[in-house]
């Protein structure tokens, strides 16, 4: 049967043989143009076109508010509230470019401004060459590094009226900035030796530079006049400074063979961990006077700086810790057969690849704990938040849209910086994963 | 140049022997630790003294002589500072209970949504999760307390909800249950129906382990957990009422007030936690490989089937231990409530106690006890959690 030839076959009566053609199929619906588009983006189904047309319609109706709050009912500039209490007008913007300068500096003396905007513009730069890809840069990569960087800085500190009012003292930062970036460009400085500067040499500058010293002929200015974003820059980078060394130690700590030194590095981990970090705050402020003797005071500022950074070390050691695990045994085994000792083989083998390994994990760390540097108002010292706060209820200005006004202004801010973080740290990611990916 | 010589051990100075390093190390580590613990005891007593601070426990029981605005057990500024602790732990657990309830539910419907092919939808909760996680969370409960609060209208000319709810400047004030004498069989109808549908889930688990029948255990869940108390409810002549808030002059008479603080620290901590729980479960849901589905697909499950079956088990598995990673940080944060002064443990113990018994080390001390033994009991629940999930594997 199976192998007769078609036509001899007889045709067996529980045979089908279709005699016309079957009806045809309707078109596809149309997957292209903006129909198309709307009907697979949008209107999928039952549940996602009702939920589409409920969400246009929220936006609908607050979109607009917004744009008139902000925007075209707000208040550009003006010497004080009135103009800003006039019943239905939005956003009081004239307010925070009047207090523009006590939002970046606090109270620090303005002639001394410039003290500021140096130290915080060669951190900038320097973090920024560690930070920045390893490799050659291209033409491109090493404009937005040599002028890119010092500028947003300067546009972000000092601000470009500054420039205009005092461009002897400002434009000299600027400049140095650039220098800086150039030099270290073009003497191509090891990594090592930049991180070297940025550790150990920039952190002993900066409190020079910001505390003041007689001897260099600077003029001495009191923590307690310090505050603003560049307050909240410096807690946060002594955080990173201090945390990344002792995160290191701890992790290693953590993962050692002597049963003491793991004990110590897990109870300090874990406790710190436990606890949220206003405690260790309060601890800071009101217990470290207490634990030293009497005339070693520790000062107002330096107390929740401590704490932080010991907060920032105990989680930066767990993200450390994930990078050592993830380096596999073969390289430790490797090292030791080469006869390299313990130190050796960390400085040389596997703390290289678990660090390069963590970096985006390190930058996710560094913005959390740049939002957790809000907290230390708690012991009054005045951070950007804080400043912000405390300008809100000026006599002069309040109004019923200020607080609105300058809380929306510290959101823009913080997330325009933690948001291109999180993209750097996305964009590593993408990059380290590019040997294993395929 | 035998093979003996070389293979026997070499002489080396006892300084390089591993073992005898490794406790020279250790030694020098307890010695350093133990020398700065006796510093910082000594000059902590010294200085304690000098100062005229207590340095026992004997403030505990005496009398506190302030007020707080929310107590959850009885308390009046004639209590001792040790039931103001409690109050204020209360406190605490009372805004972590609801904050992880309610930031549960917004995070997994946001990450949903961040997967779903609708493209309003999808856009608009990423923006959602990226302007929550890169802005501070005290800035969001500032704004939510300063900004958006405090501006509401005073008590007179409130804003209704509906069905008894009203929000004003003082706060949320909600409608007040009246408990008849049935009512305690409504409680025990709904624990009841609690138990029946656990009981049920397992017995429906086995059978399916049996037979590979199915059957629809989270409707008839459903309606036992509420429907056995609604028909108690109905029986006894509706034993439980609820008290409208009414308004009386400059405010309302009955009803219950929830402080705007707590509204503000509950709503600041739900929308902040649920942005990062929405990415767990996102990053959740996508660690299963499209293959599962596909086979599932194939062995002819159901939609339904696939996302019950084998979905939802293995992306709990990559949800659950960073979850509770969000619960214990939801609960620590709750401690900005001393920002906003609501009465939790932080504000009432570490400030307020604090401040009038001086005894700075033993309040730190209980304070972050506190914490830590949250954050301890829930790391064991976790492990044990993880280890009867994770893959058994050779």
């Amino acid at each position: 049967m199976q192998n007769a030839p078609l036509g001899t076959a007889p045709l067996n009566d529980a045979a089908f043989l279709r005699r016309e053609s079957a009806p045809s199929l309707p078109p596809p619906v149309a997957i292209g143009g903006v129909l198309g588009w709307l009907r697979t983006n949008l209107f999928s189904g039952w549940v996602s076109g009702p939920l589409a047309l409920l969400f246009i319609a929220l936006l609908a109706w607050t979109l607009p508010g917004l744009i008139r709050f902000f925007i075209i009912d707000a208040v550009w500039s003006a010497n004080d509230g009135t103009a800003c209490r006039v019943p239905g007008t939005g956003a009081c913007w004239a307010f925070v470019e009047r207090k523009l300068d006590f939002f970046r500096y606090g109270s620090y003396p303005e002639f001394e401004h410039w003290r500021v905007d140096l130290t915080l513009i060669i951190g900038a730069v320097l973090a920024a060459r560690l930070l920045w890809p390893q490799g050659k840069k291209s033409t491109l990569g090493l404009l937005a590094f040599a002028l890119g960087v010092p500028l947003f800085f300067f546009i972000m500190l000092p601000g470009p009226q500054a420039a205009m009012r005092a461009p002897l003292v400002e434009l000299p930062v600027l400049f140095a900035g650039v220098g800086l970036a150039l030099a270290l460009e073009y003497s191509r400085l090891r990594t090592a030796w930049v991180a070297a500067l940025f550790f150990v040499v920039y952190p002993v500058a900066a409190v020079l530079m910001l505390k003041g010293w007689a001897f260099i002929g600077l003029s001495k200015v009191d923590t307690d006049l310090w505050g603003g974003l560049f307050l909240s820059l410096l807690v946060a980078t002594v955080g990173i400074v201090f945390s990344l060394p002792a995160g290191v130690m701890l992790a290693l700590g953590r993962r050692s063979r002597l049963p003491a030194v793991r004990f110590a590095s897990i109870l300090f981990i874990e406790f710190v961990r436990g606890v949220p970090f206003i405690t260790v705050l309060f601890m800071a402020n009101t217990m470290l006077p207490l634990f030293v003797p009497d005339n070693w005071t520790p000062d107002r500022l330096l107390r929740p700086v401590i704490g932080f950074s010991l907060f920032a070390a105990a989680y930066m050691a767990e993200e450390i810790r994930g990078g050592l695990q993830a380096i596999s045994k073969g390289q430790t085994e490797g090292a030791q057969a080469l006869g390299l000792s313990y130190w050796q083989m960390m400085r040389l083998i596997i703390l290289p690849q678990a660090l390069t390994l963590v970096i985006p994990g390190i930058v996710n760390i560094f913005i959390s704990l740049f939002k957790d540097t809000t907290l230390v108002a708690i012991v009054g010292i005045f951070d950007f938040l804080r400043t912000i706060d405390a300008a809100r209820i000026d006599p002069v200005w309040s109004g019923p849209t200020i607080s609105a006004t300058v809380y929306t202004f510290a959101a823009a801010f913080y997330f325009i910086f933690c948001f291109g973080m999180s993209r750097y740290s996305m964009m590593m990611e993408h990059r380290l994963s590019a040997g294993r990916r395929h | 140049m035998s093979d003996a010589n070389a293979r026997q051990q070499p002489s080396v100075s006892l300084l390089y022997n591993p073992r005898v390093r490794g406790f020279l190390y250790q030694a020098v580590l307890v010695a350093i630790v133990g020398f700065l613990a006796y510093e910082a005891v000594v000059n902590a007593s010294t200085n304690m003294r000098a100062r005229g601070i207590p340095t026992d426990f004997s403030f505990w029981d005496r009398v506190a002589s302030f007020d707080i605005n929310q107590t959850l057990i009885e308390y009046s500024a004639a209590s001792t500072y040790g039931r103001a602790f409690f109050v204020g732990l209360l406190n605490t657990l009372l805004v972590a209970a609801v904050g992880v309830v309610l930031a549960t539910f917004l995070g997994f419907f946001v990450g949903v949504a961040r997967l779903s092919h609708n493209y309003v939808v999808q856009k608009l909760a990423t923006i959602y999760v990226e302007v929550m996680r890169n802005t501070p969370l005290l800035l969001q409960l500032l704004f939510i307390y300063n900004a958006v609060l405090t501006p509401l209208p005073n008590p007179r000319n409130s804003i209704s909800l509906g069905a008894g709810v009203f929000i004003n400047n003082r706060g949320l004030v909600l409608p007040d249950p009246q408990f008849a004498p049935g009512a305690i069989w409504v409680l025990v109808a709904a624990i009841a129906g609690l138990l029946l549908a656990v009981a049920f889930r397992f017995y429906a688990h086995r059978d399916q382990e049996k037979t590979g029948r199915s059957y629809p255990v989270v409707w008839i869940g459903i309606g036992l957990v509420l429907g056995l108390p609604a028909l108690v409810y109905l029986a006894l002549g509706e034993p439980v009422t609820f008290a409208a808030p009414v308004l009386r002059g400059f405010n309302f008479q009955g009803g219950v007030r929830v402080l705007p603080e707590f509204v503000a620290l509950v709503l600041g901590l739900v929308l902040y936690t649920a942005a990062f729980i929405a990415e767990i479960v996102r990053a959740g849901i996508r660690s299963v490989s499209h293959g599962q589905t596909e086979a599932a697909m194939a062995l002819g499950l159901s939609r339904q089937q696939t996302l019950k079956l084998v979905v939802t088990p293995q992306a709990m598995r990559v949800i659950i231990p960073p979850l509770t990673n969000q619960y214990l940080a939801l609960t620590k944060n709750s401690s900005l409530a001393v920002f906003i002064g609501y009465p939790d443990l932080v504000q009432v113990f570490a400030g307020t106690v604090l401040n009038q018994t001086g005894a700075a080390v033993q309040v730190i001390a209980i304070t972050m006890s506190v914490y830590l033994v949250i954050s301890l009991v829930t790391a064991a629940i976790m492990n044990s959690y993880n280890r009867r999930k994770a893959l058994v594997e050779r």
